[in-house]
């Protein structure tokens, strides 16, 4: 056989076209299963508002909720925890949550509805822990001058009484607050919005 | 040069003659062991390729048992281990056998790494050999990290979460992503379904891969030794270097002494200290996870602890996790990094000696400091030593070319 009379830009072209259509393909095709590693059906479906009664839940005390997975803290702060909150400004990355995820009914210092009431998203904005609150104000071995709030295990990343990001931590924002609101004075719904709010 | 097949009998012979004529049985047996020629002066470092072979036969052989008994479900999977662990007839011997085997594989593939960056067995032409070699190494840390979910207790639960959100940093596509991952909104059932069926089959069958392709490249070009020789450079009148020996049996019979040896050392570990002191199985790893606690002190397992180290080293999500990535990144590229004329440290001079001293302290430190507490004064020494780390490869790429070497023998020294 002889190969003088090979065509070769006729061959060239049609190895070319022939690999992009078959690279086509098989990208299509794969499209099934890289889609088959997303959460399913069932698991999107669970994702209901949690009822939560704050009737006992006493001065000082944090309760820890499960809502879409996700740990989800509802703290009773003191007035002396509210009246401190604008103590930390100095040492805050972002003290007005202007780069939060949170609603935008809840908004300044306290970020919550009700400033005795924190709702609030446990997850650590860095690698998703849940970290420990230490209201106690005075020094740790994490920080001198510590003035009462959360700490991450993980990195140590410290947030204060309201969530709020200390500055040179890992963590890059400050703790998430989820959608809520008050069906009374004893019950709060996590996942639901105050009526008329966006 | 002797062929030691020959010496086989006549009713063995014709029964091997038969496959010979349809499967090249003694042409591979010759080509790769009997008529492989090795430098004839190998070293103590030169035991931890083959012992890392025999660790993966163990990861298998083990693995293969415990998959018989294992439950991949959220609910049943702590359970179940507890169940290999009491009520399964040597059900303990097998699962410590292969969590023992984990952290021994690690140990192995460290000093099989530092070999190279003694001798140089990464420079030309065996830098396709070292990378693969890397290949094996990060599909080795998945693998370790998938198998670490699989037991479902607190460290599994945490340290999954804190390794999947790794990807969330990445802008724009970081949440998806993890979702992707994840299979969920949270580290759930789904989860820990997908990560068993990537730890049993994908993840080993790439392993399996690579370390064919690490042995072929291997066997193209030979080892190198702790002179940095290339002993085909010095041939006698049959062609065969002046300076190699038979792999088998020279080699064979070295390295079964090496296992004897290893065997001895794994089986202490096996035995009488199964848990290394919470090192190879976490003390909070017997505690069933738990969605809504995180444990106080959260650390990875030994083996990735200095990575760990420089991301806590670093005050800014994306940052930490771009810099992780890369101290593993880097070593991919190692033998353009180094540019030195010479292969071995034996020649290479006083500087390399320092460079590489001062390395291998930092990655020792990063290691204990990524399991530590971390105070603000152990974080300043992790910055520190992120920093040596790093400059080790940049002060080897700009040293090497121009630094004094000694003189390189012809032949291998004894």
């Amino acid at each position: 056989m002889s190969f003088d009379d090979v065509n070769k830009g006729r061959r060239r072209f049609l190895v070319a076209t022939t690999s992009v259509v078959g690279g086509v393909g098989v990208g299509l095709a794969a499209i099934p299963f890289i889609k088959s590693w997303m959460p399913s059906a069932k698991a999107q479906a669970v994702g209901a508002p949690v009822e939560v009664n704050i009737g006992k839940l006493k001065e000082g005390q944090l309760l820890k909720v499960q809502w879409r997975g996700q740990t989800i803290g509802v703290l009773h702060r003191t007035p002396e925890m509210v009246s401190d909150l604008s103590k930390n400004d100095a040492v805050l990355a972002d003290p007005q949550s202007a780069e939060a995820d949170q609603p935008k009914y809840v908004q300044g210092e306290q970020r919550a509805l009700k400033p005795e009431f924190l709702v609030i998203n446990m997850h650590c904005t860095h690698l998703g822990c849940v970290p420990q609150m230490i209201p106690q104000v005075g020094p740790q071995p994490f920080d001198a001058d510590w003035n009462g709030g959360f700490y991450c295990p993980c990195h140590k990343s410290k947030f204060d009484l309201s969530g709020r990001v200390y500055k040179g931590v890992p963590a890059p924002t400050n703790l998430r607050v989820p959608p809520y609101s008050f069906l009374d004075e004893r019950t709060l719904i996590i996942g639901v919005s105050p009526q008329g709010a966006v | 040069m002797a062929k030691f097949t020959s010496s086989v009998s006549k009713g063995a012979g014709a029964l091997l003659n038969w496959f010979d004529d349809r499967l090249p049985v003694t042409k591979f047996w010759n080509a790769t062991m009997t008529g492989y020629m090795a430098p004839k002066n190998f070293n103590f470092w030169y035991y931890m390729g083959s012992l890392a072979l025999l660790v993966l036969v163990i990861q298998i052989f083990s693995g293969i048992l415990l998959a018989m008994h294992y439950k991949p479900s959220a609910e049943e999977a702590f359970a179940s281990v507890e169940y290999i662990m009491r009520d399964v007839d040597w059900g303990w011997l097998i699962r410590y056998m292969h969590t023992t085997g984990a952290s021994f594989f690690f140990i192995l593939i460290y000093l099989h790494m530092f070999r190279s960056l003694l001798y140089g067995s990464h420079k030309a032409p065996r830098e396709l050999l070292w990378v693969f070699g890397m290949f094996i190494y990060v599909a080795l840390m998945a693998e370790a990290f998938l198998g670490y979910i699989l037991p479902w207790g607190q460290m599994s639960y945490w340290g999954a979460q804190v390794i999947i959100n790794l990807f969330g940093a990445i802008p724009k596509i970081g949440e998806p992503l993890t979702q992707w991952i994840r299979g969920d909104f949270f580290i759930s059932d789904a989860t820990l379904n997908r990560f068993f069926a990537l730890h049993v089959i994908a993840v080993p069958l790439a392993i399996l891969g690579l370390v064919l392709l690490h042995l072929v490249a291997l066997r193209e070009n030979g080892s190198n030794n702790p002179d940095g020789i290339e002993i085909k450079k010095n041939k006698d009148a049959d062609g065969n270097p002046l300076d190699g020996i038979p792999f088998h049996p020279y080699y064979t019979v070295k390295d079964i002494f090496g296992v004897g040896m290893f065997l001895i050392l794994f089986s202490f570990v096996l035995f009488l200290w199964p848990e290394g002191g919470g090192l190879f199985l976490e003390h909070d790893n017997f505690i069933p996870a738990d969605p809504l606690v995180t444990p106080a002190h959260i650390k990875p397992v030994w083996y990735f602890t200095p990575f760990y180290a420089i991301l806590k080293a670093v005050p800014d999500k994306l940052m930490g996790v771009l810099l992780m990535g890369a101290s593993v990144a880097i070593l991919f590229f190692l033998p353009w990094l180094d540019r030195s004329p010479v292969k071995s440290i034996r020649y290479k001079g006083l500087w390399y000696k320092v460079l590489l001293a001062l390395f291998t302290i930092a990655f020792v430190r990063l290691g204990l400091l990524g399991m530590a507490e971390g105070t603000p004064a152990q974080t300043w020494e992790m910055r520190v030593w992120t920093l040596v780390y790093f400059m080790f490869f940049v002060l080897l790429f700009f040293m090497s070319p121009g630094a004094k070497t000694k003189p390189v023998p012809d032949r291998v020294t004894h």
